[in-house]
Parts: C-alpha cells; sequence; structure tokens
C-alpha cells in the first residue's frame, strides 16, 4: 500500500464521518457554535475543550472514598502481622470497689413487695425503698380485674403497636389517662424509662435547639445525646438563668432560619428531688417561643389534689405544656409511660418515635391496672392527703439532724437527703458512707435506697455533679406513728455512720 | 449429560406441572389499573377478583364451624385432640370421645384452640437444626423480572409527583390543612414539610393496613376491630363488629400467647400472691425471688452461667453498649440490625462500623481495614472491638452464619453480641436459640442477648453472659438502674414457658411446640416457593417474608388477605430497600397444617391476581428431582442458571408438602 492509497482511504472515511455526524440531530449547531467561538475567542475555545476533557476524566474516574487515603498501605502479611499482635481489652473492666459491695449488698425480697417486706436473709423490714406511695401493689380490685384481663387476652401483646400489637385496652388506657390529665390526647409506651429519651428525638431533630436543666435524668440526657440537636443548659432550677441563655440564643439565631426550639425540665426532679417552677417556666416559654417537654415521671400521681401531677398542683392548664411525658410504672404501679399533648403531637410519635415503633406493646394486664388505678386515684384523693401527712412527718423527724439536709420537695413522696455542707469536710468517700447509712438503716429494720448513678464514661458529655443522696420513699402502707419511728431510726444510723467515718478519717490524718 | 432436569416439558418429571399460566395479555394494563388503585381512596373497590374464593372459601368455613361449635355443639363432634399442648385441661373433661360435649365444655375447647390448634397428625413434626457438617450457605435472594423492577420505581415516581401537585393545588386551595408545616405565631413546624411528605402522599394511602386495633389473646386467630375511615384514612372510626382472622402477623412462634394452660394458671396465681408491680428499679427494691429465678431459668436456658432481665426488649439493647464499650472502642453492626441496636451504638460513643448484611467476606475486609489502621487520625490500637449481629432477622429472615462469625472472632478477636430477639425459643431442636441451632457451645459467644416478648409471650428483655459481665452490667447498665424492675405476672409467664419449654412443666408439651414450629415453617416455606414466590431467609426460620415488589400491591394484598380473613404484616419503604416492599408472616406453633393450607390457598389466589408469582427458581422450590441427579448435579444446573421456575399446582403443594418437608429442601 502506498501512500498514495493510504491517503485516499483517510479522505474517504474522513468524508463519511462528517456526513455521519451531519445526520446527527444538532450537529450543524454544535458546528456553528464551534466555528464562531473560535473565531471570535480561540482562548475561550481551548479553555472550554480543556473543561470537557476533564469533566469526561472526572466521570470515568473510579470511585474512591475519602477516609481510604489517609489509611496507610499495607501488605497482606503486615495486615495478619498487625492482627495478631492486637490485644483488645477484657470485655468489661474490673468491678470497683463500691460496684462490688453494691452487687453484694443489693436486697432481695422473697415474696410480694409491699410495706413490710421479708429480705432474702430472713429479716422482716419495713420498706421505704419502692414507689409503692399508695400500697396499690396490694390492693384487691385491682389484683381481681387483672386477673379478668389475663383470663381475655393472655400475657404479652406479641407484637408492636403498628403490626397488630395494638389493643383495645391500649385505647381505652390512653384514653383515660387524656381524660384524667384533660389533654386531647396520649399515647402508651412499653416502659417509663425509655419513654422520653425516644420522645425528644422523634420531634428534636440536626439543627433544633434544645435548652435543658442541668440536672435533668438520665433518660433525657440520653434523648438529648441521640437527637443531634443543638443542646443549650441552664443552672438546675435557676429561671434567671434559662431566661439569660435563651436570650443568647435568640441574638444568636435571629439572623438564621427558624427551627424548632425545646424547653427540657422535670416536674420532680428524679436525681435532687426538688419541684420546678413551672409557672415561670411557661411565661419564659411562651415569651420566647419555645415548647416545653416536661418530664413528669415523679409528679404524675403524687403533685396535685387528685395526683394529677404538677399542672394540677400549681394550677396550670396541661395544655400549655407541649410534651407531657410521665410513667405509670412509679406511683401508678403498673408499667409502662405516656406521653400526652394535642393530637397532632401524639399522632407523630406512632410512626417515629423509635421506642414506640420498634417495641411490643405494653401487656394488656399492665394498661388496665394502669386505667383503674388512676380512677381509684380520681375517686379517692384522700389517699394524697394521708400520703403527705406522712411525708410531713418523717420530714419533720429528718429535719432535726445535724448531718444531712432534705433536698426533695415537701411534695415529694421520695425524701432525698445530703449531706450538710458543714459536715463533708474530713469525709473521703460520700458514696461509700451513703451505703453506710443504708445498710445501718437496713440493719435496723428499715429499707431505704442510694440514690445511684451510672457513671457517664464520656467526660464531655457531663454538665452535673451528682451529690451522695440516700432516698426513702413514704407509703401511706404505714401509719404516721410507723413513719415517724422508721425517720428516727434513719436519722440514728446517719448520725453513727458520720460519727464513725469522720473519727476513722480523723485517725488516719493523725497516724 | 443428563437432561435438563428442571424444564418443566421434561418427560421424566414425576408430576405434571402446568406450563406458566399464560398471562392475559393486557398485563401492563392491569399493573396501570393497579397503580390506579392505589390512588383511589376507597380499598375495597377496584381489582376484580375471581368469585370463585372456592378453596379458601371451605377452609374459611371450617373455621366458622368451629367457631359456631360452641352454639350448636351438636353439628360435629370435636376434634380428638393428642396435642398435650391445650390438652391440659382438657383431661378434665374425659367424656368428650364418645358423647357431645356440653355447650359449655364446647364453648371453653373452641376457644383454646382457637389460642392453640391441635394437632392434626403426629407427621406435622420436624426439628430444627442445621444438618451436622454441612457447610452454611447462604440464602439465595431470587430477583423478579426486570418489568416489575421498572414498574416499582415508575410506581413511586407517579406517587411522588401525584404527591407534589397535590401539595402544590393543597397548598394553594386548602391552606388550613398544610397550618402544621409551616411556620405558626413564631414557631417552627412541629415536623418540616420535607420529612412529612413520604408520610402525608404515601404512607397516608395504606394506613389502614397498619396499627389495625385488636382484642383478646394474639395466638393462632386473631380478633381484629373493625374501623372504616372517611376521611381518606386521616382518622379511624370502629364500628363495633369484629373479624377472627387467622394470626400471621403476631411474634407467637411458640404459642404462649394464650389466655388458658399452665402459664396463665400460674400467672393468675403470681398476681394474687404479688400483686402487680415491683414497684421499683431493679437496684433499689425491685429484685425480689421472682427475678432471680428467672434469671437462673434464662441463664440455664441460653447456656450462660449468668443472666439479667429488663422490663423491656428495646431497652437491653439501647442501653447495654453504653456500658460495654465507650470511646476508642469499635461496633462493627450487619448494615440490617434492630433500631434498638442502633440506637444503643450511638449512645454509646464508639465508633461505629458496617458490613453488608451476613456477608462474612465483607466483615473480614472491614476487621483487617479497621485493625490495622486503627482509630481514626490517631492511629492507636482500638480498645475493643464488638461485632453485633441478630441471630434471626425479622424483616428478612435470614440467620446470623454463625459458625462463620466464629471463625472469624477466632482470628481477630473481637468481642461477639448475638441479638436473639427473634431466635430464642424459635429455633434450635431445644429452642435455645442459634447456638443451638447449629450446635455450637453457648460459652464462644461471649454476650447473648434476648427478648422475652416473642416466643415467650410475656415482655422484656435479657442479657445473657459470664458472671463478671453481668455482675457489671448490673451496676452500669442503666435499664437496670433507673428502669422499672419487671412485673410479677410478666415473670411467671417467663418462668412458666421456660419451664414448659424445657420439660419441667407438662412433659412432653414444650417439645411439641418446639416440633410443630419447625414444621409449620418448613411446610409454609417450601409451599410458597413452589407456588412461584419469592421468599427470603433459611428454610427452618419462621419469619417467612413474600416479596411484592411494587407498593400498589401492599395495600392490595393486606386487603385480600383480609376478604379472606387472615391477618398478615405487610412492610415497604423505610422499612425495607424501595423496591423491596414485603408481606411477612410469622409462623406460630399454635397453627395447625390446615391453617398454612388455608393461608397457601389464599396466597395461591392472590398471588395469580396481583402477578406475584415471579420467582426464577434459583432459591428452590423446583420439580423433584429424576432419578440419577444428586443435589451437586442440581447445584451445579443452578448455577448454571438452567432452572425453570416453579409454578405447582396448589393440590400437589398440599399433597406433596407433609412428607416433602422432612427431607433437606430444595
Ligand atoms: C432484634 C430485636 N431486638 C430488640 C427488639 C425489641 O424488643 P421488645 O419488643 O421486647 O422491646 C426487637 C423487637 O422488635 C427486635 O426485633
Amino acid at each position: 500500500m502506498d501512500i498514495h492509497e493510504a491517503y485516499q482511504l483517510l479522505n474517504s472515511t474522513a468524508g463519511q464521518l462528517s456526513t455521519r455526524f451531519q445526520q446527527v440531530p444538532g450537529s450543524a449547531i454544535l458546528l456553528r457554535y464551534i466555528k464562531s467561538s473560535y473565531q471570535n475567542d480561540p482562548v475561550r475555545s481551548v479553555v472550554e475543550l480543556g473543561l470537557f476533557l476533564f469533566a469526561v476524566r472526572y466521570l470515568l474516574a473510579p470511585r474512591y472514598s475519602t477516609n481510604k487515603s489517609k489509611a496507610a498501605d499495607l501488605t497482606e502479611e503486615e495486615i495478619d502481622e498487625l492482627v495478631q499482635d492486637w490485644t483488645p481489652e477484657p470485655l468489661v473492666a474490673h468491678p470497683t470497689e463500691l460496684e462490688a459491695a453494691e452487687n453484694e449488698k443489693r436486697p432481695v425480697i422473697v415474696g410480694p413487695t409491699g410495706p413490710k417486706v421479708k429480705l432474702a436473709n430472713g429479716r422482716t423490714v419495713n420498706n421505704y425503698a419502692s414507689f409503692n406511695f399508695f400500697n396499690f401493689v396490694s390492693n384487691e380490685i385491682l389484683k381481681e380485674r387483672a386477673i379478668q384481663i389475663l383470663r381475655n387476652y393472655g400475657v404479652g401483646a406479641c407484637g408492636p403497636p403498628n403490626f397488630y400489637g395494638t389493643q383495645d385496652v391500649h385505647m381505652e388506657t390512653e384514653r383515660d389517662i387524656a381524660n384524667f390529665l384533660g389533654v386531647p390526647s396520649c399515647i402508651v409506651y412499653a416502659q417509663a424509662f425509655s419513654t422520653i429519651s425516644s420522645v425528644i428525638p422523634a420531634f428534636a431533630k440536626r439543627g433544633d435547639i434544645i435548652v435543658a436543666d442541668k440536672a435533668v435524668n438520665y433518660s433525657i440526657q440520653k434523648g438529648l445525646d441521640i437527637s443531634r440537636s443543638t443542646v443549650r443548659w441552664f443552672e438546675h432550677n435557676d429561671l434567671e438563668d434559662l431566661e439569660r441563655v435563651l436570650e443568647k440564643v435568640q441574638k444568636e439565631m435571629a439572623k438564621k432560619p427558624l427551627t424548632r426550639r425545646f424547653i427540657v425540665t422535670e416536674g420532680l426532679f428524679e436525681t435532687t428531688g426538688d419541684m420546678v417552677d413551672l409557672p415561670k417556666i411557661i411565661e419564659l416559654k411562651q415569651r420566647y417561643k419555645y415548647r416545653l417537654i416536661l418530664d413528669e415521671s415523679h409528679s404524675f400521681g403524687t403533685l396535685g389534689r387528685t395526683g394529677r401531677g404538677i399542672t394540677e398542683h400549681l394550677n396550670i392548664d396541661p395544655l400549655s405544656v407541649d410534651m407531657l411525658v410521665g410513667s405509670l410504672a412509679y406511683s401508678i404501679c403498673a408499667g409502662g409511660g405516656f406521653c400526652a399533648g394535642s393530637r397532632e403531637i401524639v399522632e407523630h410519635q406512632r410512626i417515629s418515635s423509635s421506642a414506640y415503633v420498634f417495641s411490643a406493646a405494653l401487656p394488656a394486664l399492665l394498661a388496665v391496672t394502669a386505667s383503674e388505678t388512676i380512677k381509684l386515684l380520681e375517686n379517692n384523693p384522700d389517699v394524697l392527703s394521708v400520703l403527705r401527712e406522712n411525708i410531713k412527718a418523717f420530714r419533720a423527724v429528718m429535719d432535726r439532724s445535724e448531718y444531712v439536709k432534705c433536698t426533695s420537695d415537701i411534695e415529694n413522696p421520695v425524701c432525698m437527703f445530703t449531706l450538710k455542707k458543714e459536715v463533708c469536710g474530713g469525709i473521703a468517700d460520700q458514696e461509700r458512707l451513703m451505703m453506710d447509712i443504708v445498710d445501718e438503716a437496713i440493719a435496723n429494720g428499715v429499707l431505704i435506697s442510694r440514690v445511684k448513678n451510672v457513671p457517664e464514661k464520656n467526660s464531655a458529655r457531663v454538665v452535673w455533679k451528682y451529690e451522695a443522696t440516700f432516698k426513702a420513699c413514704i407509703s401511706i402502707g404505714h401509719t404516721k406513728k410507723e413513719t415517724e419511728k422508721a425517720a428516727a431510726v434513719v436519722k440514728a444510723a446517719v448520725s453513727k455512720v458520720v460519727t464513725r467515718v469522720k473519727k476513722e478519717n480523723a485517725g488516719r490524718f493523725l497516724s | 449429560m443428563p437432561r435438563n432436569p428442571f424444564s418443566s416439558s421434561s418427560a421424566t418429571a414425576p408430576i405434571p406441572i402446568d406450563a406458566p399460566r399464560k398471562r392475559s395479555p393486557s398485563s401492563s394494563r392491569n399493573t396501570a389499573a393497579k397503580v390506579a388503585q392505589f390512588f383511589s381512596s376507597s380499598p375495597k373497590a377496584a381489582y376484580s377478583l375471581p368469585a370463585h374464593l372456592s378453596a379458601s372459601a371451605s377452609l374459611l368455613a371450617a373455621q366458622e364451624q368451629n367457631n359456631a361449635r360452641s352454639l350448636s355443639p351438636s353439628v360435629s363432634l370435636p376434634t380428638i385432640s393428642l396435642s398435650t399442648a391445650t390438652a391440659d385441661k382438657l383431661s378434665d373433661t374425659p367424656t368428650m370421645l364418645f358423647s357431645p360435649p356440653s355447650p359449655e365444655a364446647a364453648r371453653k375447647l373452641a376457644r383454646e384452640h382457637a389460642q392453640f390448634g391441635p394437632l392434626g397428625h403426629a407427621s406435622h413434626k420436624c426439628i430444627s437444626q442445621h444438618p451436622k457438617g454441612s457447610p452454611v450457605e447462604d440464602s439465595v435472594e431470587d430477583e423478579p423480572p426486570y418489568y416489575f423492577l421498572l414498574t416499582t420505581y415508575i410506581s413511586y415516581l407517579v406517587l411522588i409527583v401525584f404527591g407534589h401537585v397535590r401539595d402544590f393545588f393543597g397548598k394553594r386551595f386548602k391552606d388550613q390543612n398544610y397550618k402544621h408545616l409551616k411556620a405558626q405565631n413564631g414557631y417552627a413546624a412541629l415536623n418540616s414539610d420535607f420529612d412529612n411528605f413520604y408520610v402525608r402522599r404515601l404512607k397516608m394511602r395504606i394506613s389502614d393496613c397498619f396499627a389495625r386495633p385488636i382484642t383478646g389473646v394474639p395466638g393462632r386467630f386473631i380478633t381484629l376491630l373493625d374501623r372504616v375511615s372517611d376521611d381518606f384514612n386521616l382518622t379511624f372510626k370502629l364500628t363495633g363488629t369484629q373479624t377472627e382472622a387467622l394470626n400471621m402477623s403476631s411474634y407467637n412462634y411458640l404459642g404462649f400467647a394464650q389466655s388458658v394452660g399452665p402459664c396463665a394458671d400460674a400467672v393468675e396465681d403470681s398476681i394474687r400472691r404479688y400483686g402487680m408491680s415491683s414497684a421499683s428499679s431493679r437496684v433499689d427494691a425491685g429484685t425480689s425471688d421472682l427475678h432471680t429465678d428467672v434469671e437462673k431459668l434464662v441463664a440455664d436456658f441460653v447456656g450462660k452461667p449468668s443472666a439479667i432481665i429488663f422490663s423491656m426488649g428495646y431497652v437491653t439493647n439501647s442501653t447495654a453498649f453504653s456500658a460495654l464499650v465507650g470511646k476508642g472502642c469499635l461496633i462493627i453492626s450487619d448494615e440490617l440490625n434492630h433500631a434498638s441496636i442502633r440506637f444503643g451504638a450511638r449512645l454509646s460513643g464508639a465508633v461505629i462500623g458496617m458490613f453488608k448484611h451476613n456477608d462474612m467476606n465483607d466483615l473480614e475486609r472491614l476487621l483487617r481495614e479497621q485493625i490495622s489502621q486503627g482509630q481514626p487520625r490517631t492511629h492507636r490500637p482500638w480498645k475493643k472491638i464488638l461485632v453485633v449481629v441478630e441471630g434471626l432477622y425479622s424483616m428478612e429472615g435470614t440467620m446470623c452464619n454463625l459458625p462463620g462469625l466464629l471463625e472469624l472472632k477466632h482470628i481477630y478477636k473481637f468481642n461477639l453480641f448475638i441479638d436473639e430477639a427473634h431466635s430464642i425459643g424459635a429455633l434450635g431442636p431445644r429452642g435455645r436459640g442459634i447456638c443451638d441451632y447449629f450446635g455450637i457451645d453457648p460459652s464462644e459467644v461471649d454476650i447473648l442477648m434476648g427478648t422475652l416478648t416473642k416466643s415467650f409471650g410475656a415482655n422484656g428483655g435479657y442479657i445473657a453472659a459470664d458472671k463478671h459481665v453481668i455482675d457489671k452490667l448490673r451496676s452500669s447498665h442503666a435499664g437496670s438502674v433507673y428502669g422499672e424492675s419487671p412485673a410479677p405476672p410478666v415473670l411467671m409467664q417467663i418462668s412458666s414457658s421456660l419451664r414448659i419449654i424445657s420439660g419441667e412443666l407438662v412433659p412432653g408439651q414444650g417439645e411439641e411446640r418446639l416440633q410443630r414450629l419447625a414444621f409449620n415453617s418448613r411446610y409454609l416455606r417450601l409451599g410458597l416457593k413452589r407456588l412461584g414466590f419469592i421468599v427470603y431467609g433459611q428454610d427452618d426460620s419462621p419469619i417467612i417474608p413474600v416479596m411484592l415488589y411494587n407498593p400498589a400491591k401492599i395495600p392490595a394484598f393486606s386487603h385480600e388477605m383480609l376478604r379472606r380473613k387472615i391477618a398478615v404484616v405487610v412492610v415497604g419503604y423505610p422499612a425495607t430497600p424501595l423496591v423491596s416492599s414485603r408481606a411477612r408472616f410469622c409462623v406460630s406453633a399454635a397453627h395447625t397444617k390446615d391453617d398454612l393450607d388455608r393461608l397457601l390457598t389464599a396466597c395461591d389466589e392472590i398471588g395469580d391476581v396481583l402477578q406475584l408469582k415471579f420467582s426464577s427458581g434459583i432459591a428452590g422450590g423446583a420439580v423433584p428431582l429424576p432419578p440419577g441427579v444428586t443435589r451437586e448435579d442440581e447445584k451445579e444446573m443452578r448455577k448454571k442458571g438452567i432452572v425453570s421456575p416453579p409454578r405447582w399446582p396448589l393440590e400437589e403443594v398440599l399433597k406433596r408438602g407433609v412428607k416433602d418437608v422432612q427431607s433437606p429442601l430444595r
């Protein structure tokens, strides 16, 4: 083949190609564009061509993940070696001294719980450690009703509420609670503890703002963690600080798009026992346009004339609380938790609250027990006044203690005690001291307990330092006399342990 | 060279199989009609149904007769129950055999049988066990023809476009309906327009298939409260009537959802003795002898030295990981793990890695990468690595590959956490879960977690492990420190059902329940495969997802089943990937073979109407092997794709099922 033939071949293929190209629709426009742009501005054409080639290369390039680029390149043998060398830590660390002692001393009740319980070591003690404030546990009416339900529904619901787990009794319980509180709607969860940690992330998402009290309970903290919202803290029960925080947030957010904003706090605080100044919170929330998520786990069933909670106690419209979360397992002595509010708020949770959607429904007999108990409370408000008398009696004795002070509210049947400031000096391990007080009280026939906290491993999340506290739960299962006597035992236990520990510590300092 | 045994035209095929029935040429029109149906607000109206619901009708009649017996005892003698599972109370009425029972006794019996069906025949039992020595095969996932995937995507596209069109006009003309999506007097909307779109425009159409209220025991049958909606599923009103339906939806694997029988009797006693509540958290005064008893029973049952129980399965997971791992640790989680595990893993503060569902190669790749690279940025070695899997996946019906995991565990020294929520009680010759199923010593797994909500008909969860681990959890697991302690009646249900399974109470009954569940699971799965459905999961798994794909088929399937008085769970996006919408059957020991036949009949009819029989045959269900072809040959052929889609006629499926489930399924 000589050069001439090759030239002809090239010519003819080029000719064919160009006719083909002209047949493609739009080719003429493209050609015209390229021509004119080249004539007007050849540099631009070159740049455009460059861009085009870059785009093609970019699209054809293999995908790579951004984190790989940082990884050191290792051969298979090196990886094998590293794998062999790697020694993981044991799954759990050794128990601390406190944990070991706790495990050893945890009370085990033989038989039913009640005002008096028999412990596994054979002793019978007065029980001041259960949430059995109204002694509903031993109520025969409730038991009979539960048996009736058992005989019609069995025990478990065997499915989540959205998949045939919703029984008519659940709907009735929801209605009963809503009516009792005076709000339009209510949703029942299978467990009280998990309720609020699932309610918060159902509403608060990334970018939203939550302003929370520093002393909120563990469940709320976990709800805040999981929500990925921006969390701001205010000093425990310090509403001036809350106002400052709200003011600050308002300034920061002034130019940003409107997001959901929530205030989260508790009615009666789980760890300190004191009460929130709800009217002031409501005023602030309305002024700054926040929604209020209120954990009434400990105040529902104990505050107010008929136990409707803090809203009844302080005479506040329950609808001004946007999400009212409560427990059916504490003072109500059944099981499960609830969130009450407007219909919109409740229905939203039915499809987007994780602990509701992905967990089996509450057993029917516990739901009915909750309903019946609420009716009992509503019809016998005297039990609440009896309870309050007992609380007063207990505290009157304890108030005379020179070593501890009561941090809980006078209406709170869970009385919490911490060391007075002036006593703390010379006591190295307050938790251990509280444990000794509890043991001493049990040895003298009064079962009380220490407020326990799960240690937070992630130090960035620690905002509140818990004080060592012990608590006594008052019940109408004890007479006023018995309550006073129990208080005297506890007070004596405190004195005995504190003086002993002080002496020991002083001895250690001297030697 | 062997002839292709899989082509249905093969002359040696021992049973005649219909050539895939000729589809009406209008199949695409059908789909269009169904999509249109999806938009129509009244669910019952559009797609036409063959008037002959013949077979299912007769089976239905049997059920009704069963119920009607209580009213007219002379209709027929009740089936003589050889089953011990419901017979505890039954033995008081020995006259049954010969004289018609009193109306009272008949009513009682009917009630018992509605909760737990009598065993039809002694052959309706099998043992749930991984064949010793054989390798664990990944479950084969069949795929439908591309046409169905394409129409699925188009359906969603149409739905989304329609949704936006409706929103466009709605927002202009019916402003008040959109109020809750807009900022109002200074409050941002509770849920954003965008987040709410799916719920408002897609889920709302089929809301009537979810959260159907029930009453009574969710046993073999379930009593639905009928409801109607006059505002397009925004709200529902109960009509006051009830429908008793076959229950394929509850996690009642061993049939312990019962209001009669030894469990319920024990629970009644416990209520009288203990009351309804433990009234405290576990660490304060909420631990009684009942709790310690149950913990010991659970530990013995799963084969671990120690166990701790909680009042909710969800919380057992959601706060467990904070107690086990933290900063500097790595959690490697199967991509399809349950929400509670993800919740817990996120709370723990550990780094989270994910591997493809049940893919051991992907897990190994990830382990090698993570161990060699160490922590991000600092490249310090990981403190610990915790691999988290489920024993049995509730949406897939697949089991974890435990032997494969343990092999990796020995090399890579990670800790293994298995969530046995669905597998405990439901798998293994003795019902002891995934370890029992594979014949593996439970001590090889570090942590066995499970729930008591499912197989045991109770509530709550447990964690079983070595004693020092459990002791640590007692004081560091938030569910134990803050959560309410499990209630006495719930504990008694757990303890009595565990004792029945282990044979301590009513010897024989536990075994029967386990074997019936295994039989039912295999029987239904084999039947569905032979009919031509695509089902996921291993053969022994009691969870059987049936693939639907097109979104319009979700409500259609649910409604058609309900018409035939069968309650099923249907799920779609976001609980599953966008394309793989499915219905899920949960098999129970309480079902009888007749119940399953009724279900198969219904599936057969609905499968034809809705075009659900798309299996290609690679996942099994083929016609019997001709003589001379071994299972190895068959496997080879499947790999080469020489299979013909199984489309057995119903009668053959019902006739051969009982015998065929006893040998390995194909
Ligand atoms: C794998 C898994 N883990 C945990 C749970 C939660 O259990 P429970 O319903 O007892 O809260 C479930 C329930 O759906 C589950 O499937």
